[in-house]
């Protein structure tokens, strides 16, 4: 349907190609791709932190890059669904030893061929301290990477993860050549070659004739830059300078569709803003506390006002309806302040003064702030909103004060985010919220067979954390693309915007 | 003559002296910033063992002293170090955006520099008239509007309504001077817009006390045209005051162009300090911090220097 990637299946992953297969990508089936064209891309910021090492990449300039000019073992489709990529097979009898057989012919861009020695360089080196790989904590779960053949690579986990996969689709994980430690330009076998690299200024990337899917890409040339300011961003686009940008404000939507010449794309993604109340103090971790807080998110109000629909309510807990562990079916807590009022009454803690911690870090937790404290002032509970500068919130506020935001950008499993974000002794467990029961299945759903019990075992976590966790999720933040109605192919992929990232290979330009 | 090459060797001594200083006091207000390299680098997913390891990496372990002599010694030898954000060396990164700035600055001086005397001498030789007023209140507002406003209201009718001019100023090494010209129209219409008003207002005043003085009322009265008493009696008696005003004026537009740049994703040194704050970038840091204070003792310099050669009291003394 798009491709030869497209159409793999990972073998004795059954259910997930089954699941997969229906719809790849929108628009891709119907029209003719086109060759040539070049466009410019607006990304949401460029800064002397970018960078060309994927183990680095950290905002979603960095991502875009990543994926133009690297390719990964795996690549989701628009399910989420890891689909075989620079891998010929990916299997596993206990999901603790997994053998992947490479394609063979595979050319980085400099010439060299893709060997194992590449893919074990590429994933071994997120474990030592000095890469300072922002995966370094999910690469702990990786023992030892060998090769068995030049085209063959067998990884041995610590324990068992079925998700390995999924986790080796993410743009760390992208493969580099072997030995790679100059990251002034980039040597990888993605769609794109890197002909420009300024970090701050721009990249751009030229089509790699060579690519491993025949036929792709599509454009001659991509040039990628960052303008942070939203308004600036939407003018460049609206004069023609931009052809795609991503982290479109709700509020900049009427503009965009008022010219006949734009598009807006949403793509419905997992990223939230989440209320914090820590559970390691008083009062934030009375459960009567807890209870009434999240009773007291509007949460329409805030999907409606905040976002401007752009955002689909959610329910306490971090699985976003796209994820195929969602739990349907778990009855939807609305917005209760007499509920509240009562809860808070029963427990004294009706007088109670409290700061409240937001920042323009945490995507929409000032005006989020401001609707919490207005509610708990109509039920009599005061709540101060400080609201503190982006600059330093996250090593300085979140986790750190009883009431704070925190803002997590979707990842692409049910297990990372869980083991991430709610583990007992995870180092981001933001309300320090431990239960064992929880702990102990998300174990065992990692290692489970059965995909109906594991299934099963992530939809018993999602009533755990939404009846008891200590954290409050709204809603689930849509990510906005606009783009040139002459930019074609371009679709979801709910891990991010721009396509989940990679919108580079798939895209071509009609004009 | 000599006494002036003297003068100039001293305020260069003093010059060198005060950039020490600077780099104390640029060092030492750099490190009280919360958070460090290691800690922006890694951001939310900062863990206390990986921030530990990255610290250990770019050297921030050493007690603070005994890096500021590193970074200094690097300094005196030309080698302001390498960039904590992306290793890149600090020189490196500097010089492909330093003469960004210079060339927006110039192209900004040689355009509102004779625009500002214009309209300052003019208003000054008909002080009172219908014209000076209309040129204050012009003047005025230019100055009262912020460069944000100006910026985006100039980007949405030149580059999103007309489709006139590019809203972003972004030079490919191909460009026809033409699409040059175009490319900085905005930013430099901008920039103007906040220092003609100033440099104008200074001249005026300079040259209206001139005119005041006795000698131009004796020159009138000899029956010399008004615009030869303003430009060959009074003119270069002002050129201290002027010369100071445009000076200031133009320091400004190395590190005040920022708002500009953003807006126009112009990759010039004022954003790259502001990126350097926000990574805890310190040799990046402290070396625009070191290129914006070169620039503004620079300019100070040739203004006073320009000062002392344009009168013959200061020169001989």
């Amino acid at each position: 349907m798009t491709g030869p990637g497209a159409l793999d299946v990972l073998s004795r992953r059954g259910l997930l190609g089954a699941a997969g297969g229906a719809v790849i990508l929108p628009d891709v089936a119907f029209a003719q791709p086109r060759r040539g064209g070049r466009i410019r891309v607006a990304s949401t910021s460029s800064s002397t932190a970018d960078t060309l090492d994927p183990a680095k990449g950290a905002l979603s300039t960095d991502y875009v890059r990543h994926y133009m000019l690297y390719s990964g073992l795996t690549q989701f489709d628009a399910k989420l669904t890891p689909r075989l990529a620079l891998a010929e097979s990916f299997e596993s009898r206990d999901r603790t030893v997994w053998r992947i057989k490479l394609r063979k012919g595979i050319h980085f861009h400099d010439g060299s061929t893709l060997t194992s020695a590449d893919v074990v360089y590429s994933l071994l080196r997120h474990k030592d301290p000095a890469t300072a790989s922002k995966v370094k904590s999910i690469a702990q779960q990786i023992q030892a990477v060998k090769a068995v053949g030049p085209y063959e690579v067998e990884v041995r986990l610590e324990a068992p993860n079925a998700d390995l996969p999924t986790i080796l689709a993410t743009s760390h994980f992208l493969i580099i050549k072997n030995g790679a430690r100059d990251f002034r330009t980039a040597n990888g076998c993605g769609p794109y070659m890197c002909k420009v690299f300024k970090p701050g200024v721009r990249t751009i990337g030229v089509r790699n004739a060579n690519y491993w899917k025949p036929g792709r890409p599509y454009l001659d040339e991509i040039e990628l830059i960052g303008i942070p300011d939203e308004v600036s961003r939407v003018n460049a686009l609206l004069s023609g300078d931009v052809h795609l940008m991503n982290a479109v404000n709700p509020r900049s939507t009427r503009r965009i569709l008022a010219s006949n010449r734009h598009d807006i794309l949403e793509t419905k993604s997992g990223l939230y803003t989440d209320l914090i109340m820590r559970q390691d103090r008083l009062p934030s971790g009375a459960p009567a506390f807890t209870a009434a807080m999240k009773l007291l998110l509007d949460r329409e109000l805030i999907r409606k006002a905040l976002f401007r629909g752009y955002a689909t309510p959610a329910n306490d807990h971090p699985i976003p309806p796209s994820n195929p562990y969602y739990l349907p079916g778990l009855p939807q807590r609305a917005y209760d302040p007499d509920r509240a009022k009562f809860l808070l009454r029963q427990a004294g803690l009706l007088g109670v003064r409290l700061p409240v911690y937001a920042s323009p870090a945490a995507e929409g937790s000032v005006d989020m702030a401001s609707i919490l404290q207005e509610a708990a002032a109509n039920i009599g509970l005061r709540l101060a909103v400080n609201r503190v500068p982006s600059d330093g919130y996250w090593s300085n506020h979140w986790m750190k004060h009883p009431l704070t935001f925190g803002n997590t950008n979707p990842r692409p499993t049910a297990d990372l985010l869980f083991s991430l974000f709610f583990k007992s002794d995870a180092d981001w467990n933001e309300s320090g919220w431990k239960n064992r029961h929880f702990d102990q299945l998300l174990l065992a759903a990692r290692g489970e067979a059965d995909e109906a019990k594991r299934k099963q075992m992530y939809g018993d976590m999602q009533v755990l954390v939404h009846q008891s966790g200590g954290v409050g999720i709204p809603v689930f933040i849509s990510s906005l693309d606009a783009h040139d109605r002459r930019l074609k192919g371009f679709g979801s992929i709910p891990i991010g915007g721009l396509m989940g990232y990679s919108f580079a290979e798939y895209v071509w330009w009609d004009a | 003559m000599s006494t002036t090459l003297l003068l100039i060797a001293r305020r260069l001594g003093a010059a060198v002296l005060t950039l020490l200083l600077v780099s104390v006091v640029v060092f030492t207000i750099s490190s009280l910033l919360p958070g460090d390299a290691a800690q922006e680098t890694l951001g939310q997913s900062a863990t206390p063992e990986a921030v530990a390891a990255l610290r250990a990496q770019l050297g921030l372990n050493e007690p603070a002293h005994l890096r500021y002599l590193h970074w200094l010694g690097g300094l005196l030898t030309g080698d302001p170090g390498r960039s904590m954000a992306n290793n890149l060396p600090v020189r490196e990164i500097i010089a492909g955006r330093l003469p960004k700035s210079l060339l927006l600055a110039g192209l900004t001086a040689a355009v509102a520099v004779p625009v500002a005397l214009a309209i300052g001498i003019l208003s000054a030789m008909y002080q009172g008239s219908r014209l000076d007023r209309a040129l204050n209140v012009v003047t005025l507002s230019m100055v009262a509007v912020p460069e944000f406003l100006v910026a985006t209201v100039a980007v949405l009718v030149f580059a999103v309504k007309l489709r006139w001019l590019p809203s972003l100023t972004m030079i490919p090494e191909d460009a026809s001077l033409g699409d040059f010209l175009r490319a900085y129209a905005l930013p430099v219409m901008t920039l103007c817009f906040v220092i003609i008003a100033q440099m104008a207002r200074m001249t005026r005043a300079a040259v209206i006390d001139q005119l005041s003085q006795p000698y131009v009322e004796m020159a009138a009265l000899k029956g010399l045209r008004p615009a030869r008493v303003a430009f060959v009696h009074a003119l270069p008696n002002a050129i201290g005051p002027i010369v100071n005003a445009v000076a200031l004026s133009l320091s400004y537009l190395l590190g005040g162009a920022i708002i500009v740049e953003t807006i126009f994703n112009y990759p010039g040194i004022a954003s790259l300090m502001v990126d350097a704050v926000t990574s805890r970038d310190m040799p990046l840091l402290q070396a625009c911090a070191m290129v914006f204070c070169t620039a503004y003792l620079l300019l100070v310099l040739i203004a006073d220097v320009c000062a002392i050669l344009a009168n013959p009291r200061l020169r001989n003394q």
